[in-house]
């Protein structure tokens, strides 16, 4: 099982403090967690992408590129990518590009976005929303596997005779996740492509969690891709810890009562009851973790939210020293001792590449230029000395 | 014997609250006017005032918690609604608006609804007719046509007064009665009540790649 942190990339105002950090120091805190979420052994990082302030994560391979030359088992990730309004033919480049720099550790997780706005930004238009999503995806799909793509749909320009570059690592696609919190049909597209499903776990009672992850289990094993208990399934999470945990409801309940989705509703002891956030120490999240696959079943990726509502960065820091000693351990190997075997781990690049039946080169050379008259190919190669 | 269920909902703020007193004088009518065409009733009371807190946070979550989840579901579920709230400011109140604003779309479509409002004085009536029928309306219920006003001086206890609101009491009543076992359902002919987002999906996605 995989564990890791996911950060929506805000910039709330410290409410303890009043201040807010720069978006320079935002953008650093994030590479600062990253990087810190290897060194405790979490397994994987994965940012927002948002395109208005209080956000900062509007380019996230800019960021995930340069995460990934300073780490090296990190698994490299986002929560989410909008499939909505950008270009697919982008997010194919891009996200190659990617696992060429990171040597495959990459994946990513389709989603539609957190706000109507965003589409005519990106010149799309918001009653297409699912529509969008369904046909940027198969195109998407298309582009990582087929080396010359001929299509035409509803959304954007025909392409004829289009390679996108690089192609993927090794001949082998990213895998990707969908998000979504509460459209069936996103859990349902990705029952069809046998992709995997991420349930943000933050924002609804764990009911609602229980019924998408149940549905999207079911649409698996109908779609012939394995039993609905081999489904690729992933939970967010809220926590914040101390090693005493009425120090963690005292220090958390400024940040919960001012948090910008929930703040100025229920209390935290409310919320606390009426959703998975947990507040308190490593133990009890711990035990409230493991609770998770009571109602999802055994499932692969574990990523917690630590880095919002205006926590300061050192605070981070020290949740994340707390989940890479206290309870990223035990949970690795409680979760473990309770899998069967017939449920699969997250797909990694080197599994894909283990069931694609090996790495190759799927380079996609050039046709004779006009200039030398020669394929890249063809040129001969001046022997080293 | 079929037995009805009544959801009501009253968003009286006071205790006693004239509004729950209308609500009440509609229930035992309407359970009396179901018995006379041999129908019985269980009724469920949903006093808003005791989830006032929990309709603001269902605001900011986006999620009812457990004791408003309860009344949701027993408004969704019941046969008929009968629906009472004070007329503040020229319509319903805000308290009234935020329960029919956290409910599915769906949720009323195709019930029967007894409307009621209470409010100082009888300039207010018409709020009913310009406010919350449009409501009902909006939500697909099926409003019956006599809504019930009471005023202060309704229940001033002047023989004449009292006894026209006991009148539109009777009348309202009656309608409602005749609609819960007469009509069975009305609307489009689909099962009212939200639809199971979960149930298999009815466009497979192979159509939705088709854009069909």
């Amino acid at each position: 099982m995989q564990f890791g942190i996911f950060s929506v990339s805000d910039i709330t105002p410290d409410p303890t403090s009043g201040r807010a950090v720069s978006e320079a120091e935002r953008v650093k805190a994030m590479v600062t967690i990253a990087l810190k979420a290897e060194e405790v052994g979490l397994d994987v990082f994965a940012t927002g992408e948002h395109h208005n302030p209080p956000f900062i994560a509007s380019s996230p391979t800019t960021m995930l590129g340069y995460i990934a030359a300073r780490t090296s088992t990190l698994q490299l990730s986002t929560a989410t990518t909008l499939i909505t309004t950008n270009d697919p033919v982008k997010i194919a480049e891009d996200y190659a590009m990617l696992q060429h720099l990171a040597d495959g550790r990459v994946d990513l997780m389709m989603g539609r976005g957190n706000t109507g706005p965003v589409y005519p930004w990106f010149g799309q238009d918001i009653r297409a929303g699912i529509e969008l999503a369904v046909e940027n995806y198969a195109l998407l799909r298309r582009l990582w596997r087929e080396d010359v793509v001929d299509w035409e749909g509803k959304f954007r320009t025909p392409l004829q005779g289009f390679t996108a570059t690089p192609r993927p690592l090794d001949g082998v696609p990213p895998f990707v996740w969908h998000g979504s919190i509460r459209s069936p049909q996103i859990a349902e597209q990705a029952a069809y492509y046998g992709d995997g499903f991420f349930h943000n776990h933050i924002f609804w009672p764990p009911e609602h969690t229980q019924k998408m992850i149940e549905f999207y289990r079911r649409r698996f094993e109908h779609y012939g891709h394995g039993s609905a208990d081999q489904a690729i399934v992933g939970l967010g999470g809220q926590v914040f810890m101390r090693t005493n945990s009425q120090d963690a409801v005292r220090e958390f309940r400024p940040y919960f009562d001012n948090a910008p989705v929930y703040g100025h509703g229920p209390s935290l002891e409310e919320f606390s009851a009426q959703t998975p956030l947990t507040v308190g120490s490593p133990e009890q999240v711990v035990e409230r973790t493991l609770g998770f696959r009571e109602y999802v079943g055994d499932y692969q990726r574990q990523l917690f939210l630590i880095d919002h509502a205006g926590l300061p960065l050192k605070t981070v820091l020290e949740q994340l020293d707390l989940l890479g000693e206290e309870v990223v351990p035990v949970l690795r190997k409680e979760f473990a001792a309770l899998k069967p075997a017939h449920v699969p781990e997250a797909p990694t690049h080197a599994s894909l590449v283990a069931a694609a039946g090996g790495a190759r080169d799927a380079t996609v050379h050039a046709p004779a230029d006009h200039v030398t008259g020669q394929a890249p190919g063809q040129v001969q190669e001046v022997p080293s000395r | 014997m079929t037995t009805r269920t009544l959801a009501v909902v009253s968003g009286g703020l006071s205790n006693p609250s004239s509004t729950r007193l209308l609500a009440d004088r509609l229930t035992a009518a309407t359970v009396e006017a179901l018995r006379a065409r041999g129908d019985d009733a269980t009724v469920e009371v949903v006093e808003l005032r005791s989830h006032a807190r929990d309709l603001a946070d269902n605001l900011v979550t986006g999620f009812p918690n457990g004791s408003l989840r309860t009344a949701v579901e027993t408004v969704s579920g019941a046969d008929a609604l009968i629906a009472v709230t004070p007329i503040f400011s020229a319509s319903y109140s805000g308290l009234f608006k935020t329960f029919f604003d956290v409910l599915d779309k769906d949720a009323l479509v195709g019930k029967p609804v007894l409307m009621g409002a209470t409010a100082g004085t009888a300039r207010h009536s018409l709020a009913l007719e310009h406010a919350m029928r449009p409501l009902f309306a909006y939500l697909r219920a099926v409003a019956v046509p006599t809504g019930v006003f009471a005023a202060s001086e309704d229940w001033a206890g002047g023989s004449g007064g009292d006894r026209a609101l006991a009148d539109r009491i009777q009348r309202a009543a009656g309608e409602l009665a005749a609609l819960v076992t007469g009509l069975g359902r009305v609307g489009d002919g689909r099962a009212a009540g939200p639809v199971d987002p979960f149930a298999d999906p009815a466009t497979s996605f192979e159509e939705l790649l088709r854009g069909t």
